[in-house]
């Protein structure tokens, strides 16, 4: 790079703003190709017509050999968020809606970062993150969650061209006006893509298990609740976030039908959903 | 260990809710979750630590379920001192200060 070029990213600040879940983020940093990054790995979530109502400074360091697989720790000090793995550090502060993230120019940092906060911006709100594929059909939206190898991205994979996919992975709900909603997200599992950056009110969480037959079957609402809680992703442990993440299941299972789906990974298992 | 003499008072450390006739308890501390049935939940909505258990199961569990209070209190007794080992209720031999109530 010339030392004219560097001297410019210094001096200037390379903003796009994401839009997840009708919460629009700028990112800011002062590298251009780190920018080039994020306008295309958020391609379709780049909003530039949006009006930030957020804001996460990105800090470039030299890239080094770390764990991205590690866990994420996530605490509160005094009144911000510090997030902390292998590969970034960052800090959100909740009540300016701004952050800092210290990281290589890796896409997989900034994804967790992104997500991390997104789960903090979901849960006062009763909204949540969950290990979950999710889809659109007939315009409704539809979820089906479980664990790794239940199925998530079979059932995405399986699905028909009248469905559109939020995503294969983390699945992303809001109550809105009293209603849940789906949204899409660039957070791409094993499918690898992006999902539309469309949204659905939430019609139904199917519970995934793999069986020999198709079988939707109605469940018990404590065990909907205890299995929806081993889904959400989230990675706070402090007492009210606890208690947040808690409520927010509660009420999901009370407002949106919670089925175990027992499906035989064919194409069939689409013409029972929607 | 729980006598007939035992207040309960469900923890600060908890968040609950009710589903159906179920009861859920999710400790903040460590989260970990507790399904209570509907005795269970009778006898944790009864837990404002000033009523003694003996009183709960006689006027709460006795009054709704088909049980001798023997077996009410002892069945009652195991699962106070269940809940309490992992922090969901406090056990004491006194009224115990009790916060609002889930």
């Amino acid at each position: 790079m010339s030392e004219s070029r560097q001297l410019s990213d210094k001096m200037t600040s390379h903003n796009v703003v994401i839009e997840i879940g009708g919460l629009p983020i700028e990112v800011q940093t002062a590298d251009s190709g780190f920018e080039r990054l994020l306008r295309g790995r958020y391609r379709d979530y780049v909003n530039p017509h949006a009006t930030p109502e957020f804001a996460l400074r990105v800090q470039l360091a030299p890239p080094e050999t770390i764990d991205t697989d590690a866990d994420a720790e996530v605490w509160l000090e005094g009144c911000e968020w510090r997030m902390m793995r292998g590969d970034f550090r960052a800090r959100w502060n909740p009540a300016e809606g701004q952050g800092e993230v210290f990281q290589s120019a890796n896409p997989y940092s900034i994804d967790a970062v992104l997500r991390i906060i997104h789960t903090l911006m979901l849960a006062p709100e009763g909204g949540f993150l969950l290990h979950a594929s999710s889809a659109v059909r007939n315009g409704k939206a539809f979820l089906f969650s479980g664990v790794s190898e239940a199925g998530k991205t079979t059932m995405a994979r399986l699905a028909p061209p009248d469905v559109a996919l939020l995503t294969d992975e983390a699945s992303y709900v809001r109550k809105v006006d009293g209603q849940y909603v789906a949204y899409g997200t660039p957070f791409a599992g094993e499918l690898g893509e992006p999902g539309k950056n469309i949204s659905a009110p939430i019609a139904a969480l199917y519970l995934l298990k793999k069986a020999t037959e198709n079988r939707i079957e109605e469940i018990d609402p404590a065990e909907a609740v205890r299995r929806l809680l081993r889904n959400i992703l989230f990675f706070a442990h402090e007492a009210e976030s606890v208690r947040q993440v808690f409520t927010s299941a509660c009420a999901f299972v009370q407002a949106v039908p919670v089925y175990q789906l027992s499906f035989f990974p064919d194409q069939r298992v689409w013409e029972l959903i929607g | 260990m729980a006598t007939d003499k035992t207040y309960i008072a469900q923890s600060p450390d908890i968040a609950s809710s009710t589903l159906g006739d179920d009861t859920m308890i999710m400790s903040t501390l460590d989260s970990t979750l507790f399904i209570l049935n509907s005795v269970g939940t009778v006898i944790w909505k009864a837990a404002d630590g000033a009523t003694p258990l003996s009183r709960i199961v006689q006027e709460k569990v006795c009054a709704e379920f088909d049980v001798s209070e023997t077996q009410a209190l002892a069945d009652a007794k195991e699962f106070v001192e269940k809940l309490a080992q992992h922090g969901i209720l406090q056990v004491s031999g006194e009224p115990v200060p009790c916060k609002e109530m889930a």
